[in-house]
């Protein structure tokens, strides 16, 4: 039953435990590498660069163009556009970024709770597609009074997400199957699944229609937006955001100052000292999982209630599952740096969809850079080898927040 | 150190508690319940055709034509009865294990039972149901062949999508500009080595988990490839995306046979190099001194570095030869099946070869038919939704993802990887 | 042929595991490498094969200084190594084993298993040894699989070879083979490396004795010298090996094992018809040789192993098919065999640490919450009271010595009202200083009235601590004898020999 696991799980702490400074410096190094792409593909810059030695001074301008447009339609289109008229277009582009960062919290807060617990939940786009079939079927076909339809589905939801989830916490616990392998291979029989279900009459197809989607969800179900709160504007940002910010909230008081947290973190950080100890680790297996699914759940019911309410198809999980990832691993899998990577990611997607608008810069460079941000954050002695950064001193344990308990 | 302490414990039993693994018969018992529904409850009528001939073939097969309901419950009972033996084995039988040839005849019979049911009325192309299947499964079997080199040495390769995708990007453009398919073929390795090294950068001299590697490595290559797709390949399409495809090649003779002829010998080069790279990969593994490094390095490398083997280089080179391998594969989308680079074309082979690697145990000859299984089923999807198929095709299309649930559940016999794949090698 | 080490310094951070040490090696001589655990006998062999590079100091060959950048190149240079934890890959034949890193191949790199089938039969042959070239390392017994090291090692041509604790997994009798085994390769000419801290075997075969403390060389000595004066050297002063302890003052019977099995995963018994009573106010010592069944006859006492046959009963209540979780709430204090691996999460802080396994409930989680307080006061208290030498109850347990490790778990384990106490291998790399205060508290735990189990390899720890002595052999028992027993049936006993025939 003993298990190898110290090695592997230094490398997991490394990934968790490493500092601020080297988040940054990984975030500007992205950045450049999507600057570079953007910069040599830009059509101006290759008709400059064509001339460069008669007039390197066009390539320098077109360059600066490049970038300097690129950046601004980031900008513009992710926090603030001082061009439109009325201070609620003005602000329309932060609320973007908080809908869009909305289901990306929620899944980077359920990857997060696997990873402490000691295990990778790829199994993100499964779920959250499970969580969508479920909340968007109970928001059609149950009329229930405001809000409290809202909040069915979106328990509905994250029930499904934890099930599903909760199957790969299973078979690691009952079998000790692999829970990469397993999520990776549970989100393709999801998205069959439910494929298939959008594609039959009387399951999850819109009635009367061809097409492979579902009907719109009822007007109850629906999570209110900020516009219906204020009475102005057409903010699509809504109540999700409040269920992720409090889910944060739970979700660092669980981590940190309950005793089911703390045993996650200890099966997380030694599972054979964990068994010794009383701890079942099996159970701890299933719980977290269940609980990590579920946190993606939410990110499904966000998604079917908040922002794609008029009937979705099988692309509804838009990514978000491996996204989940990658924000969780930037976030060092601490509920508030989840919060603030899913902040960024939500800027970097919206803003992106405006620089493909406006700057003709496709929507893939945003994944392009994030996967290098999370490449070199996990990789920090990288990081410190590009800008000669000297190693931190001490070697031979990660530097994580000294006081444990207090945290 | 565990394995040693394993051992060490091991000595001191001199009895053995009889165990009987009963998970096979139970799994055998499943799928004979499922025959026999489908020739009980749910019968379908009519004659089911089996075409066997294609044009070129030395001697024209006639049709096979069967009664559809007859055939069906016929084979389900004989199915029952594969079962029943199944369970005298595990409980009489000297291994007390299911011999791998019941379990290997009981495979075919059942699906020649269903082809039969589902085929009621129609005619099933035999030949061309082959020959998809090989197409589906080429690629497969060279992502899987990758994900064994690599995870023979120690080294988990998630990133199988990105090498693939990576080197049909590569194919297409290379190919397409040089107008030379072996310079595409070429750049498809170059490119398989580059996310290769870069997966084994990061998880050997920064030792980041591999796991995480490969997934972040697939995302940035389809953001990567996405975006120069949209803004350069777009741009003059005849320029950079329409490569030559690879000719087929007949062989002489072997190909006039009747069925295995035109699947097997009337091919194009890639598919030949993937029957050489099967040879050469279990050759390499299990008769050489290449192999033999290989594996010590990824069971118990710290064995293998007392004995002077440089892992992290063993491994290092290794990956890289991976991810030469897996990128042929992804040639094969852009200079053979399609001809074309599409955004996101791989669409998820690369996680289907990954179950190839898992369930053929690691084995490079038993992925390669796990991987071949695997695009049978893909293929059988694709033909029954043509001829008219009673089951939907989503459920098909699941089966090799539901498949290696089952196996890495252990359900299908017991797997064992390499016992350091996954970790890294740090000298204490 | 000679060896020469000069002036080897090794160091790792801030700890120097060699200062300076100079040894002289010839051939055809077995030359003894004493000292304690962790002394750094076994960092010092290390940078001998190339496994690590010395910070200072030069090695010499025939006069010649090497540089070793890894074990291939001291290898090459004659040097072979029989390893504490076998390098053999368990999977891989014999013959596979021999020859990797060495292939004799056919051209192209196509492997020759004949000629390596050969090669083992006629270094086997040369030695007395049976060993089969294509059985699978795994399936082999653990004495025969240090065979198949010592054979791999000779395929080398090895003129100095290394045996760092060969005897640790040994029984008596395959000790003594292997002491042949030795002697024989010593007549042959080979220059004979021997790390071990056991005084007895040291006196057997030894024409030199080095004894290494604290990184450096204390000193050698000559084959003849005393226990006494070799243990004084070993830890620096002179040794107090017996713990002052009152006589047991023996309650009723409260743990009882009848008939108890236990089955590995391969379905194996690894323990087999154990009966077995530990009274109220003794210390139950169970001595054998590592990997006769110790480990996991502990751990199905705290309900670890997953199919255990018979029954286990403490003060009448039956514990098998309880969880571990049943278990530890039943008064059942455990210290495990390895604790780095099983007994503390490293990367906590001694406060996470002594909590570690009362998770549930009160005094430190109420209603589901931690209760920081608690935790603080309760660490400060473990901290004074257990002497554990850290620079607060948040420093990381991973950064403290073995000792002050296991003193860690020890104030977990001992800070709860206990019906039985077991407590695996105590003091396995810990300090002398920490033993004592160990040892005492395990006698101060007895006094009070609980049931003490304490499994050791270490005799000289049975024999101190011990009120009686149960010997495991092959996951039986061979025998339960008292606390005074003669070293030498105890010795016998580790064989296999029962008590009555050790008497007749």
């Amino acid at each position: 039953m003993r298990q190898d696991t110290l090695r592997s799980h230094r490398v997991l702490r490394e990934i968790l435990g490493g500092n601020a400074v080297v988040s940054v410096l990984a975030i500007g190094l992205a950045l450049l590498v999507g600057s570079i792409l953007v910069v040599f593909t830009d059509p101006e810059v290759q008709a400059a660069s064509g001339y460069l030695f008669a007039r390197p001074a066009d390539t320098v301008r077109a360059v600066g163009d490049a970038i300097g447009g690129a950046c601004s339609a980031l900008f513009q289109g992710a926090v603030f556009n001082g061009t439109r008229a009325g201070w609620a277009n003005q602000i329309k582009p932060l609320t973007e970024t908080l809908t869009v960062a909305t289901p990306l919290i929620a899944a980077g807060l359920g990857v997060s709770v696997a990873f402490r617990a000691g295990m990778f939940n790829i199994g993100g786009r499964g779920q959250m597609l499970i969580a969508a079939a479920v909340a968007g079927w109970i928001s059609w076909s149950f009329p229930m009074p405001h809000l409290l339809h809202m909040l069915v589905c979106v328990l509905g939801a994250m029930v499904g997400g934890a099930l599903w989830g909760g199957l790969a916490g299973v078979l690691k616990a009952r079998t000790g199957a692999h829970e990469v392998i397993v999520t990776i291979m549970l989100n393709y029989v999801a998205f069959y699944l439910v494929s298939f279900l959008l594609r039959t009459p009387g399951a999850l197809q819109a009635p009367g229609s061809a097409n492979p989607k579902s009907p719109a969800a009822l007007d109850t179900a629906v999570m209110p937006t900020l516009s219906d709160l204020l009475g102005v504007g057409s903010f699509r940002l809504h109540a999700g955001f409040i269920l992720v910010v409090a889910a944060t909230i739970l979700i660092w008081w669980v981590l940190n100052r309950s005793g089911v947290g703390f045993r996650f973190r200890v099966v997380g950080e030694n599972p054979n000292a964990a068994r010794v100890a009383g701890i079942d680790v099996k159970r701890v297996y299933l719980v977290a999982m269940m609980m990590s699914g579920g946190l993606i759940g939410l990110a499904g019911a966000s998604q079917v209630l908040g922002t794609t309410t008029t009937g979705f198809g099988s692309g509804i999980d838009a990514g978000i599952g491996f996204d989940a990832i990658t924000i969780a691993l930037l976030g060092r899998s601490r509920p508030w740096g989840v919060f603030a990577s899913g902040l960024m990611f939500g800027a970097l997607k919206t803003g992106g969809y405006a620089m493909q608008a406006a700057q003709a810069v496709p929507i893939d460079l945003v994944l392009v850079v994030q996967s290098v941000i999370v490449l070199l954050i996990a990789a920090p002695p990288l990081v410190r080898a590009v800008f000669r950064l000297p190693a931190p001193a001490a070697t031979t344990l990660p530097h994580r927040a000294p006081k444990a308990v207090n945290r | 150190m565990s394995g040693v302490s394993d051992t060490a414990t091991k000595t001191v039993g001199a009895r053995k508690a009889v165990s009987r693994d009963r998970k096979a018969p139970i799994v055998l018992d499943t799928f004979a319940v499922i025959a026999l529904v489908l020739g009980f409850a749910v019968p379908r009528t009519g004659t089911s055709t089996f075409g066997l001939a294609t044009r070129g073939d030395l001697v024209a097969l006639p049709p096979l034509a069967v009664p559809t309901g007859g055939t069906v419950t016929a084979l389900a009972l004989v199915l029952a009865g594969l079962a029943v033996a199944a369970h005298v084995y595990v409980l009489f039988g000297a291994a007390r294990r299911v011999p791998i040839w019941l379990i290997a005849g009981f495979a075919v019979v059942f699906l020649v039972a269903f082809l039969t049911w589902a085929s009621a009325g129609r005619t099933v192309p035999v030949p061309g149901l082959l020959i998809g299947s090989l197409a589906l499964g080429t690629p497969l079997i060279f992502g899987a062949l990758g994900g064994v080199i690599g995870e023979r040495a120690g080294v988990v390769n998630v990133a199988i999508e990105g090498q693939l995708l990576l080197g049909a990007f590569s194919a297409a453009v290379v190919g397409s500009v040089t107008r030379q398919p072996v310079l595409g073929l070429v750049a498809a390795m170059a490119a398989g080595i580059l996310v290769a090294l870069v997966l084994a950068v990061f998880a050997i001299r920064y030792i980041v988990d591999q796991v995480i590697v490969g997934v972040v490595l697939n995302v940035l290559v389809i953001g990567l490839t996405g975006f120069l797709y949209a803004k350069v390949l777009k741009s003059d399409v005849e320029l950079f995306n329409a490569p030559d495809r690879f000719p087929v090649l007949p062989i002489p003779g072997l190909s006039a046979i009747p069925i295995i002829g035109p699947v097997v010998f009337r091919q194009t080069i890639i598919v030949y190099l993937m029957y050489i790279a099967v040879f050469a990969v279990w050759f390499g593994l299990f008769k050489t001194r290449w192999g033999l490094r290989v594996r010590a390095v990824g069971e118990y490398p710290a064995a293998a570095d007392t004995v002077g083997i440089d892992v992290n280089r063993t491994r290092f080179r290794n990956v890289a030869l991976a991810g030469a391998v897996a990128g042929v594969g992804g040639a094969y989308f852009t200079l053979d099946s399609v001809g074309a680079f599409n955004k996101e074309m791989t669409n998820g082979m690369g996680f289907i070869a990954l179950a190839a690697v898992i369930f053929g145990r690691w084995h490079p000859i038993r992925a390669a038919f796990a991987a071949l299984l695997f695009g049978f089923a893909t293929n059988l999807q694709s033909m029954l939704g043509i001829i008219g198929s009673p089951v939907p095709s989503e459920f098909m299309l699941m089966l090799p993802y539901a498949v290696t649930v089952f196996a890495v559940a252990g359900l299908a016999g017991r797997s064992r990887a390499p016992a350091a794949a996954g970790k890294p090698y740090l000298k204490s | 042929m000679k060896l020469e080490l000069r002036g080897i310094t090794k160091r790792f951070g801030s700890l120097t595991a060699n200062d300076h040490i100079d040894l002289v090696i010839r051939s055809g001589e077995i030359h003894c490498l004493l000292g304690e655990n962790g002394a750094g006998k076994s960092t010092l062999m290390n940078v001998l094969y190339g496994l690590h590079q010395a910070d200072e100091g030069e090695i010499l060959l025939d006069g010649v200084a090497q540089r070793f950048a890894g074990p291939g190149d001291a290898m090459n240079a004659g040097i072979g190594m029989v390893h504490q934890h076998f390098m053999l890959i368990p999977v891989f034949t014999v013959a596979e084993n021999m020859m990797l890193g060495d292939e004799p191949t056919r051209g192209g790199g196509v492997l020759d298993l004949d000629a390596a089938r050969g090669r083992v039969r006629e270094i086997s042959e040369r030695f007395g040894f049976d060993i089969d070239p294509d059985a699978v390392v795994g399936d082999l017994p653990v004495g025969v699989q240090q065979r198949v090291e010592i054979v791999k090692a000779l395929s080398r041509d090895a003129r100095i070879l290394v045996f760092d604790e060969p005897t640790a997994v040994l029984t008596p009798p395959e000790i003594d083979e292997l002491m042949a085994v030795m002697r024989r390769l010593r007549e042959r000419g080979t220059a004979i490396v021997f790390i071990t801290h056991k005084l007895r075997e040291v006196r057997e075969v030894a024409d030199r004795i080095t004894v290494v403390r604290l990184g450096k060389v204390v000193g050698e000595a000559p084959p003849t010298a005393g226990d006494a004066e070799l243990a004084s050297m070993m830890v620096g002063r002179a040794v107090e090996l017996t713990v002052q302890k009152a006589p047991a003052r023996l309650g009723d019977a409260a743990l009882a094992l009848r008939d108890l099995s236990v089955i590995d995963a391969r379905g194996q018994y690894v323990v087999s018809h154990v009966d077995l009573v530990v009274r109220r106010g003794e210390i139950l010592a169970i001595a054998g040789v590592q990997g006769n069944g110790q480990t996991e006859l502990t751990e199905s006492i705290l309900g670890l192993q997953p199919r255990v046959e018979g029954s286990i009963t403490l003060d009448g209540v039956e514990l098998v098919g309880r969880t571990p979780r049943q278990i530890l709430d039943a008064g059942v204090g455990f210290v495990p065999e390895d604790r780095t691996v099983d007994g503390f999460v490293a990367e906590f802080t001694i406060a996470e640490n002594l909590m570690l396994d009362r998770t549930n409930g009160a005094p430190f989680v109420r209603a589901g919450a931690l209760q920081l307080d608690a935790i603080e006061m309760f660490a400060r208290a473990a901290i004074s009271e257990f002497d554990i030498r850290a620079q607060g109850i948040d420093t990381h347990v991973g950064r403290l010595s073995g000792g002050n490790q296991q003193k860690v778990v020890l104030a977990r384990e001992l800070n709860r009202e206990l019906r039985l106490f077991v407590a695996a291998q105590p003091t396995r790399g810990v300090d002398v200083g920490s033993i004592e205060f160990i040892h005492k508290r395990i006698v101060r735990t007895r006094d009070a009235g609980v049931p003490v189990i304490v499994v050791s390899t270490e005799l000289d720890e049975v024999v101190a601590l011990a009120d009686r002595i149960a010997v495991m052999y092959r996951g039986g028992i061979v025998g339960v004898v008292p606390g005074d027993t003669p070293r030498d049936v105890l010795g016998a006993m580790m064989a296999g020999v029962t008590p009555q025939a050790v008497a007749t």
